[in-house]
């Protein structure tokens, strides 16, 4: 769902200001920033269902994340620096990531691990949400049910180098990427229902096709 | 507090030489040995035990809906059946339109080793309410709650029924009735923004639980509002 | 019936005397094999003075509920007054998808209902969908899901210890049983491919025969796995901090027990010898020696110990199953739920029916119901199916082990302080896509 194309000025992709002028000295302290950031992401393990224990897997002392900087897990949203949304997300649930979200303070980011918090996985039923970027915004995608702990790793790698390419003369990250007002969703609701139009909805329940 | 249990051994009501179970093997599909207790129900309360049927070496005891916590109390307290332990209550509905909806009972008897279903029909067109058996069984308090989420069964008698696995405010409907669609009722934006709206954090605030204990104390307009679902959720 | 109580004898790190001098602990148990005598227990709590009661909310997102569990807590200083659990915040619609796949299309979503017991839960699901289709398993499959079951229930009881012992402040023994899962996850990726979500069993058989050399990974576990239980055993039995925070908290009594409709080892450490392996079993279980540890307190400690138990049960079980196992067939020779080998698949036009209605429709039952009750490592685990004929059953429930013990959790916490719900709600082992489904 997050390879939609949208308006650049909507997307997360990093801009540069024309105006602005990149001397020795801000690159030095940007990659500086950025190093600082890249390497000591402490995440905030959402994790719901079976993709939490391979993310406790990935932690415990096979593969190590402690080794990626990801040393200290923190448990409160306000001392977070990545949402690591790990399992399938109801609907139950949806107000409660959503603000747990809200409590990040910047600079943050969301890595959604799995299948479930990237579409809904196999939970196309009506209780599940189809895909947590239609609630909060997601950086990194890391498919799998459950991903292997080394998928987990290359997702997180992959979030380390967008970090590193941030500059601080991009705007758009200072500011809190807030959702459609009057949906309060991240993907337009028409896009919404159009990706899930092809699988139907029925009460018939012994055709082929579920 | 400082007590020790007693050891409450399975199988202290069998004789001393009844051997140890085993795996059971060539099971028929229908017919066989029936529960003691299905006979046992039979003469004792004759005509509200509907029928009785075996399949599969579990025996199933079909009763009348208005018996039905009268049967459970004498299997639970009555003891040469002692099914001190209730496994599971949930629901059936069938794919064919004709066959009412079963409401179904899982008892276990621990000193006897035994294994009992109880179901009763709720004919379609009256209304979908059984009896509570939580006074008789504690387990049954969730269980019930999950039955009348899922299905629309009112457990009367049951202390708080309300809902348990989706939200209270959850406009679609009973989802394991046959009638609501796998994907839900309204369009998936549709869910998203229903969703978005509840307030987790108003039930049992402070205010809440307050309300709860003065309700009867309030005057009537105030009671018709909150019952209407408006709180400043403190 | 063998089932023996263990007896240990406790000693503690410290005197033994609080501040004003008097006792504080008193050994566990005798070690003249006499009835274990319980701890002291917390010196009764009086209200406190005055004051309004406190709303404290614990979770659905929180490190220590195991899960997306919500409970609101009413305080009167540090005391529980009242609990009130919430959960359903990881409710996705199992049991109504279950009506809409085939009977080998839902063991995928028994991988992820309890997904700590992830093969336990397939085999669960197969005994009750053969017992529906009427299909006996071959001696081969019958000692393999004995050996899957109880690798399962060490990793579940792994995990419990890793989540509790972190929980309750002890980070090391996480990193320890993680370990040893990680071995077992070896050996499964071996099997099936799938470290977690395994998908190991289908209706008549396994997915999969085991490759050469599985077994001397299995007997390798086996044989390193006890230095593990014995490093746990070490740091947390006779630790007076463990000890503490254990002992004398969350009791039920048998008959709450019972009435309450707890099972597993909640149930056994209570005092209530209920173990389906024993009394309704499958797959041959009454031919293994095993024992079934039962507690004496139902507190916390009690629970741990019978888990401990257990972890040591399952090593003595899967050694006579590797001894034991039968060479022969894995698949039940059943064209009607078993696909034929390609080979004949594509070239007879028999195989080639049977093939495509398989994949297509289904293996599809005879009209009934059944129930089958397993043992898995939260408490009496049972897939309700209902058939008629087609080949979606019709209703397909799953009895949850952890639903039902959790319901307790108000009665096993009022009246004891903040922290120690924290210690009730590890020991009861939940896992919340089983409370949920």
């Amino acid at each position: 769902m997050g390879l939609t194309s949208r308006p650049e000025s909507q997307s997360r992709m990093v801009e540069y200001d024309p105006q602005s002028q990149e001397g020795w000295v801000t690159t030095r302290f940007d990659f500086l920033v950025n190093w600082g950031r890249a390497n000591s992401l402490w995440p905030m393990p959402f994790g719901t269902a079976c993709c939490a224990i391979e993310f406790m897997a990935s932690a415990a002392s096979k593969f190590d994340l402690a080794r990626f900087g990801m040393e200290r897990l923190a448990y409160s949203p306000r001392q977070a620096d990545v949402l690591i949304c790990a399992g399938r997300v109801p609907f139950k649930l949806a107000p409660i990531i959503r603000r747990i979200w809200q409590q990040m303070p910047q600079p943050k980011w969301c890595i959604s691990m799995g299948a479930c918090a990237s579409s809904g996985g196999m939970f196309d039923t009506y209780a599940v949400v189809q895909g947590i970027d239609t609630i909060i915004p997601v950086d990194v995608y890391v498919p799998g049910c459950p991903p292997r702990p080394e998928g987990l790793i290359y997702g997180i790698r992959m979030l380390q180098q967008k970090v590193m390419n941030e500059r601080m003369a991009d705007k758009h990250l200072l500011e809190e990427f807030a959702p459609d007002p009057s949906s309060q969703l991240y993907i337009p609701p028409p896009l919404i229902d159009e990706l899930s139009e092809p699988f139907g909805n029925s009460v018939h329940q012994t055709r082929s096709a579920p | 507090m400082s007590e020790t249990f007693t050891m409450v051994v399975t199988g202290s009501a069998l004789p001393e030489d009844t051997p140890m179970p085993t795996t059971p093997y060539q099971i028929p599909h229908k017919g066989g040995a029936a529960n003691p207790s299905a006979e046992a129900l039979t003469a004792k309360f004759g005509d509200a035990i509907k029928s009785v049927e075996v399949g599969w070496g579990e025996t199933t005891v079909y009763v009348d809906r208005a018996q039905l916590k009268a049967i459970i109390q004498w299997l639970h307290d009555d003891s040469t059946q002692q099914y001190d332990y209730l496994s599971d209550v949930t629901a059936v509905e069938y794919r064919d339109a004709v066959r009412p909806l079963e409401v179904v009972w899982h008892l276990r008897s621990l000193p006897f080793r035994r294994f009992l279903r109880i179901k009763t029909t709720l004919e379609r067109g009256t209304a979908l309410e059984v009896d509570s058996v939580h006074s008789i069984y504690h387990g049954a308090d969730w269980l019930e709650r999950e039955c009348y989420d899922m299905f629309g069964i009112t457990f009367k008698g049951h202390p708080d029924l309300r809902r348990i696995l989706m939200w209270e405010q959850y406009k679609e409907g009973f989802p394991l009735r046959k009638d609501f669609p796998l994907r839900g009722r309204f369009s998936r934006s549709e869910q998203l923004r229903q969703s978005l709206t509840q307030n987790p954090e108003a039930k049992y605030s402070m205010e809440e639980l307050s309300i709860t204990e003065a309700f009867a104390e309030l005057p009537d307009d105030v009671k018709q509002r909150l019952q209407g679902g408006e709180r400043t959720g403190e | 019936m063998s089932t023996k109580r263990r007896t240990i004898e406790v000693e503690l790190s410290t005197s033994g005397l609080d501040q004003q001098g008097r006792p504080q602990r008193v050994p566990l148990v005798t070690n003249d094999g006499g009835t274990a005598v319980a701890l002291e227990p917390h010196p009764p709590i009086e209200p406190d003075l005055g004051g309004e009661h406190m709303l404290i909310n614990i979770g659905p997102q929180h490190p220590a509920t195991h899960g997306v569990l919500r409970l609101v807590l009413e305080l009167d200083g540090e005391t529980v007054v009242r609990c009130i659990p919430h959960v359903g915040y990881l409710h996705c619609g199992f049991e109504k998808i279950g009506e809409y796949r085939q009977y080998n299309q839902i063991i995928p979503w028994t991988d992820r209902e309890d997904y700590l017991n992830s093969p336990g839960n397939n085999v669960a699901f197969a005994l009750g969908a053969e017992r529906l289709f009427g299909i006996e398993i071959t001696e081969r499959c019958k000692v393999l899901r004995v050996i899957t079951c109880e690798l399962s229930r060490m990793m579940a009881h792994l995990v419990w210890l890793g989540t509790t012992c972190i929980d309750l402040g002890a980070f090391t023994p996480f990193l320890w049983s993680f370990q040893r899962r990680e071995e077992i996850y070896v050996m499964l990726e071996r099997w099936v491919g799938a470290r977690l979500t395994t998908s190991l069993t289908r209706v008549g058989g396994m997915a999969a025969d085991i490759p050469d050399g599985w077994l001397d990974l299995l007997r390798d576990f086996i044989r390193e796995f006890p230095k593990t239980l014995h490093e746990v055993d070490s740091i947390l039995t006779r630790n007076a901090i463990w000890v503490g925070r254990t002992v004398g908290l969350g009791v039920m009594s048998p008959e709450d027990a019972i009435n309450y409709g707890l099972s597993g080892p909640l149930l056994r450490a209570s005092g209530v010898s209920y173990d389906v392996r024993r009394d309704f079993p499958y797959l041959d279980y009454e031919t293994y020696d095993f024992e079934v540890p039962v507690g004496v307190n139902g507190d916390i400690y009690d629970r741990y110990l019978v888990r401990m138990e257990e972890l040591r049960q399952s090593l003595k079980i899967l050694e006579q199953a590797l001894d034991r196992l039968p060479d022969g067939p894995i698949n039940v020779d059943d064209p009607r739920v078993i696909l034929p080998p390609k080979h004949k698949a594509t070239s007879d036009m028999e195989s080639m029916i049977h093939h495509f209605k398989l994949v297509m429709e289904g293996p599809r039952p005879p009209i009934g119901e059944v129930y089958v009750p397993v043992e898995s490592p939260k408490g009496e685990k049972g897939y309700y199916m209902v058939s008629d004929g087609t080949s979606k059953p019709v209703r397909w429930r799953i009895r949850p082990p952890s639903f039902v013990n959790l319901s307790a959790i108000p009665k096993m916490a009022e009246g004891h302080m903040l922290s120690d719900v924290i210690a009730i709600n590890a020991s009861i082992d939940i896992v919340m896509g089983e409370i949920d489904r």
